[in-house]
């Protein structure tokens, strides 16, 4: 894509003894819209605080625009924060919060007026400049708050879980909404969020993370289609992980029996983690299957059946529109597209079982998820 | 049913109010108004008062000389103890509020102990060969005195307000181009409000009716409403007029509350006390 604007270099963060950044390098290109993803004190927002200027890294560097900004203050930087739950000020009116920025630069009173209408259209919030904040709603305080930090035409916009106060509804608004807006004004956005569908959807290039480390650099798709280890295809979507011997290319051993693969570049007989997604898995017959299993329970999903068959003690997790009765005998048959291979890591063995899954868990993980650092 | 449970229970209160407040009030109201001889309804003793304008002018001078004072003392007080980790403010905050576990008079006393014209500091200045200075019997030692009794009403609603400003709030205001000077005049200082007008008035209102400090530490030119209501009443013999003059005084008070609850409740959901 185009030139770099953002480069992180070996960043490292302790709190208290605690590492919460650990030798983070990465790249941001003008007018990239940059993801980073991960669970609760995974290091994102952390990362994104660096940017912006709030926290000073134990150690690496943090370049702008090639030059070196460790030591550069907030308020010296080209660089604008849409806050978690948005930090607008009580005291002052809708107007007067998008018009901050623009007053503490003491740009001409007309030339204010003029931007803070211009973003008050962009954000379709004309009319509302005299209302007092506490009086809107989530999503339009959320509006405010992207306007006040637009208004100044930063380089890059930070914005660190702006969408987690919404429901769902609205969330899916402002996300075709943001989407919009970063590609009409061509400002480099760098979003924080715990929501692999949001980052997906929205992003140009995502940034995988856990434990203060980055997981997998990519594309929306290929962190799906070829995640890097068990963390990403299990934190990325649904998958099913077994443990699997790569036996030569394009061929890879588990259950016991030999599958085609699209995979090459592996060590002879060197022991994998094998993915394979929920939706890409079809049920034939149990005489023509590859493999034969249990039904042990189905749950309705709306566009599909999560069903969960058991093949000799594992337990899989196959989503589908067929519907299978609990207790009936499938089949399944994996073509070579279906399989992915990815290396041994620290992460193997603990992801990719459904042996205990329930829908009413799913649901639990992701509340939990909502509050971060 | 709850609605009759909260009267029952607030009713001891509701009769102490009334037996102890409102009753005494009608009291005042009634001399105030009547002719101290015949006990005739006059306004007389009401425009007798402006005699005491100046003593009246003075109070409130001093008073909001006094609340200024604290406010200028009390706020980088209040500041540093809203930014401390919470141990350390239950300890700051404990200390602030130690001198008011101190009777009042006993506080009073203190100092004109340090300030009189044979006190400590006198004494030290004398023993160093300085000569001995004026120190009581002056307005100074007189707003002195009502500062450093009431620095803590100050303080108290000054850092309840501060320690409540999201941090968030800070940080965006440096995101979008503030210097820290620029962070406190346009997010602190106007967030600070409400906390600033309860402290003043927290303030004002004892420092203008006292009565005691006055009398301990000013002198003949540094005579105060209180000391005037204090006089009519105890050695000039005249309830009717020192019930006036008390009348009055309420009035203002509740002028004063008044005019600062407006302020606040345009600002920011004002909390006054």
């Amino acid at each position: 894509m185009s030139k770099e604007l953002i480069r992180l270099q070996d960043l490292v963060m302790e709190f208290d003894g605690e590492q919460i950044l650990d030798g983070i390098n990465l790249t941001i290109n003008d007018h990239e819209f940059l993801t980073l993803l991960g669970p609760s004190g995974c290091g994102k927002t952390t990362t994104l605080r660096i940017i912006g200027g709030f926290l000073n890294p134990t150690s690496g560097d943090v370049f702008f625009d090639g030059k070196r900004i460790n030591d550069v203050p907030p308020y010296d930087r080209q660089i604008n924060t849409v806050f978690q739950r948005y930090a607008l000020f009580p005291h002052l009116d809708v107007y007067d919060n998008i018009a901050f920025g623009l007053k503490v630069a003491k740009l001409p009173k007309a030339q204010i007026h003029e931007r803070v209408q211009e973003m008050l259209a962009v954000v379709g919030l004309k009319g509302y400049e005299n209302r007092r904040t506490d009086s809107l709603s989530g999503g339009q305080q959320q509006r405010v708050a992207i306007a006040r930090a637009l208004v100044n035409r930063p380089k890059v916009l930070l914005l660190d879980e702006p969408l987690a106060a919404l429901d769902l509804r609205l969330r899916k608004d402002m996300q075709n909404e943001l989407k919009r807006i970063q590609q009409a004004m061509g400002i480099t956005f760098v979003y924080v969020t715990h929501d692999q569908e949001e980052a997906l959807s929205m992003s140009d290039t995502v940034i995988v993370m856990d434990k203060g480390r980055i997981q997998q650099i990519g594309k929306p798709e290929d962190i799906y289609n070829e995640p890097q280890n068990a963390f990403v295809a299990d934190f990325i979507g649904e998958s099913n992980i077994l443990d699997g011997v790569m036996l030569a290319d394009y061929k890879v051993k588990f259950f016991g029996r030999t599958f085609k693969c699209l995979d090459a570049g592996f060590a002879p007989n060197e022991p994998v983690d094998v993915v394979i997604r929920p939706e890409d898995i079809d049920f034939v017959p149990p005489e023509e299957g590859h493999l034969t299993g249990t039904v042990t329970s189905v749950t309705f999903k709306g566009l599909n059946y999560d069903i969960i068959v058991d093949f000799k003690g594992f337990k899989w997790l196959i989503q589908t529109t067929d519907h299978q009765a609990v207790g009936s005998t499938v089949g399944i048959r994996l073509n070579p597209e279906d399989i992915h291979i990815m290396h041994k890591s620290e992460y193997s063995g603990m992801f990719g079982d459904y042996s205990s899954y329930s829908a009413e868990y799913d649901e639990l993980t992701e509340d939990a998820d909502d509050e971060e650092e | 049913m709850k609605k009759n449970n909260s009267l029952l229970l607030s009713t001891p209160y509701i009769l102490w109010m009334l037996v102890f407040t409102l009753i005494p009030l009608g009291v005042v109201a009634y001399y105030a108004l009547t002719d101290p001889n015949t006990g005739v309804f006059t306004f007389s003793n009401i425009t007798q008062l402006q005699l005491y304008l100046p003593v009246l002018g003075q109070s409130i001078w001093y008073s909001l000389i006094s609340a200024l004072i604290c406010l200028v003392l009390g706020y980088p007080v209040a500041y540093f103890i809203a930014h401390q980790k919470p141990v350390a403010q239950k300890i700051l905050y404990m200390l602030v509020m130690l001198p008011m576990c101190m009777s009042f008079l006993l506080r009073t006393l203190a100092w004109v102990g340090l300030l009189q014209d044979t006190g400590i500091i006198n004494n030290l200045l004398s023993a160093i060969g300085l000569p001995r200075l004026q120190l009581i019997r002056t307005p100074a030692a007189v707003i002195l005195g009502m500062v450093y009794n009431y620095l803590p009403y100050m303080i108290l609603p000054l850092y309840a307000v501060i320690v409540k400003i999201d941090k968030r709030l800070i940080e965006a205001a440096e995101d979008l181009g503030c210097t820290p000077v620029k962070v406190f005049t346009k997010v602190v200082l106007p967030l600070s409000v409400p906390g600033i007008l309860s402290g003043v008035t927290m303030v004002f209102v004892p420092a203008v009716s006292t009565f005691y400090i006055s009398q301990k530490l000013g002198g003949i030119d540094t005579v105060l409403i209180g000391d005037a209501i204090e006089r009519l009443f105890k050695q000039a013999n005249n309830p009717n007029l020192g019930a006036a003059l008390s009348l009055v005084l309420m009035a203002l008070v509740f002028i004063c509350t008044g005019i600062m609850n407006r302020f606040g409740s345009d600002e920011e959901g004002g909390v006054i006390v």
